[in-house]
Parts: structure tokens; sequence; C-alpha cells
């Protein structure tokens, strides 16, 4: 039997033990035989939908003329913001990055902005959602690096300044994606964690200021974790050969 | 006092300390980082866009350290693995 249990997407979470480390993966909405769907997942399929209709619905018809809609400038804006960014960050002439800040940039920040919904549980302040979101970024180091530089200048990267520091290359590979991911959940983590604390003491107003700043803490950990990893991921580059200018 | 009550006052204390020294740090060094990039915006407003992303990025990578002592409070507060063996005892 199926059974869905959409009343506990907003039940008030409690200040108790089970508020730990993985209370939002424990709640279970969609319940099928041995199959189940928990909050994060199911928030984070809300996302997306959210996304890609907003996207959409504002390219089903774009327009070069003088009269533009404003979804289309905003999001023009968002798109140019980014890429300017991105390539200033990586180096790189071509757009081969934005594709993977802008998808990380806007699911994150969709995730941390909704957090405004008193109901609504971030997927972010999750830790497999982060550490996910952390091994797309892993997978893509190796790509662009081999893309960019070959499967022999991706090695070097190993051994680059002497073959001495092969295992504290290794480690920090994984450590620095694993770091990514963590440094997201903690922020988000500690965000609700304090709203949820503070409401248990001073239910009015007071909570919202800290709701205010976890709205901004929300945007630049967005905005971190995309650029990070196109930092990461333009870590090796083609060599560049300097041109010799003569008169 | 019974193994839980030490067990408790320990791990609260615990978390405490690690989340005041922990912070201390990650909050010395990146009020040294935000004021080195205000200097040099001052100094080259035209750089400034550049110099505004890089901080954000090593503000990240400084605040890392905080965060870790976090992780460490929460785990000493909800999920302390001698609260199991106390159980079992």
């Amino acid at each position: 039997m199926v059974t869905f249990d959409f009343s506990k997407l907003w039940d008030i979470p409690v200040v108790d033990r089970q508020i730990g480390l993985e209370s939002f993966d424990a709640i279970r909405v969609v319940e099928w035989n041995n199959f189940y769907i928990n909050v994060t997942v199911f928030n984070s399929w809300l996302v997306i939908l959210l996304i890609t209709l907003t996207a959409w619905l504002t390219t089903r018809n774009l327009s070069t003329q003088k009269q533009v809609s404003k979804w289309q400038t905003a999001l023009e804006s968002l798109v140019l913001w980014l890429q300017q960014e991105a390539n200033e960050t990586s180096g790189s002439r071509t757009n081969q990055y934005l594709g993977m800040a802008m998808g990380m940039f806007c699911f994150i920040l969709v995730c941390n902005l909704l957090t405004f919904i008193p109901w609504f549980r971030p997927p972010t302040a999750s830790l497999s959602t982060t550490m996910a979101l952390a091994f797309i970024v892993f997978l893509a180091i190796p790509y662009f690096s081999i893309k960019n530089a070959g499967l022999k200048g991706y090695l070097k990267k190993f051994i680059d300044p002497i073959p001495l520091m092969l295992p504290m290359n290794i480690f920090s590979e994984f450590f620095s994606v694993f770091a990514m991911g963590l440094r997201l959940f903690g922020n988000m983590l500690s965000g609700v964690m304090f709203a949820s604390i503070l409401s248990a003491f001073v239910p009015f107003i007071a909570p919202l200021t800290m709701q205010t700043l976890g709205l901004l803490t929300g945007s630049i950990q967005a905005y971190i974790f995309a650029l990070l990893a196109v930092v990461y991921s333009s870590s090796v580059k083609e060599e560049i050969v300097p041109q010799i200018i003569t008169n | 006092m019974d193994s839980y009550a030490i067990i408790g006052a320990i791990s609260v204390l615990g978390a405490c300390i690690c989340m005041g020294i922990g912070s201390l740090g990650s909050a010395l060094g990146e009020g040294a980082a935000a004021s080195a990039a205000l200097t040099a915006m001052a100094q080259q407003p035209d750089e400034a866009s550049r110099i505004r992303s890089t901080m954000f990025v090593s503000l990240a990578m400084l605040e890392t350290t905080a965060l870790y002592s976090l992780l460490i409070a929460f785990l000493a507060l909800y999920a302390n693995p001698f609260w199991n063996y106390a159980i079992a005892q």
C-alpha cells in the first residue's frame, strides 16, 4: 500500500535529541512496502521542479526586441554575472564551467532561500545532499583537468612540486571536496538549529533576525560553493606558452 | 555521581570549550583576511570585484575550521558514542 503522509512535511521540528545529524533523512513522506521517500528527497524534487518551471516559462518566448519581459532580464543578468565570475576565476575564455556553476548555484540558492517558509526543511541541511553535490565536484575535477590538459597534465598535478608530496596531494584531493560538502552542511544546519533553539526560548520577533541573517549566509554559501567548484575544476590548466614579442 | 551524569556533564562542557576555542581562531583569521581585503580594495578600487570574490573564497576556507568544531560539538551533544557504551553497561 502506498501511504502519503504529507503532514510530516510541515510538522514543526521539536528541539530534542532526535534533531541530530540525520533527523531530516529519517522523516518519511511516502511509504510503499520497503520503498520510501524522505523529506530531503521530496523537498529537493520540489526545488528542481521550481527551477525547471521558472526556466521553462521564461525561455518559452524570448525576444530580442526593445520590449523584454522582467523574467528574461532577471535571468539574463544572473547568467551574465555568473559567466563573468566563472571566467574571471578560472581564467578560461570558453564558458565550459558555466553549466556546472550555474546548476549548483541555482539549486543551493533556491534551497537556502526557501528556508523563509517555516515548514520547509532545506535539503542542503542534510549531509547526504551536500555530499552528493560535493561528489559531482569530485568527478568534475578529473573531467575538466583531462579535457584541458590531457591525462599527463592531470597526473602531473599529484607530483607537482616534488614526488615526495604524492600522499599529501592525494589526501588533499579528497579532503578539499569533503570540506566543501561539510561546509555547506554545517552552515545550513547551524542556521536551522539556531532558529529552532531560539524560537523555543523567544517565539516572536527574535528568531526573525537570525533567519534574515540565515538568508544572507545561504546566498553567500551558494556563491562560494559554485565558485569553489570552478576553482577546483580549473586547478589544472593547459600549459600557456609565453609568446615572445619581437620588434 | 553515576556514569550518565559524568558523560552528560563532560559532553556539554566539551562542546562549549570546543566551540569557544574553535571559533576564536577562525574569527581572528577572518578578521585579518577581511581587513587586508578592505585595504586592498581601498587602494585599488578598479580591482574590487576580483578581490571580493577571492576574499569570499578565503573566508569560506577559514570558516571551515569553526565548522569542524561545530560538528564536533554536535557529535558530543547529539550523537555521543559513549552514551551507547554507558547504556550497554
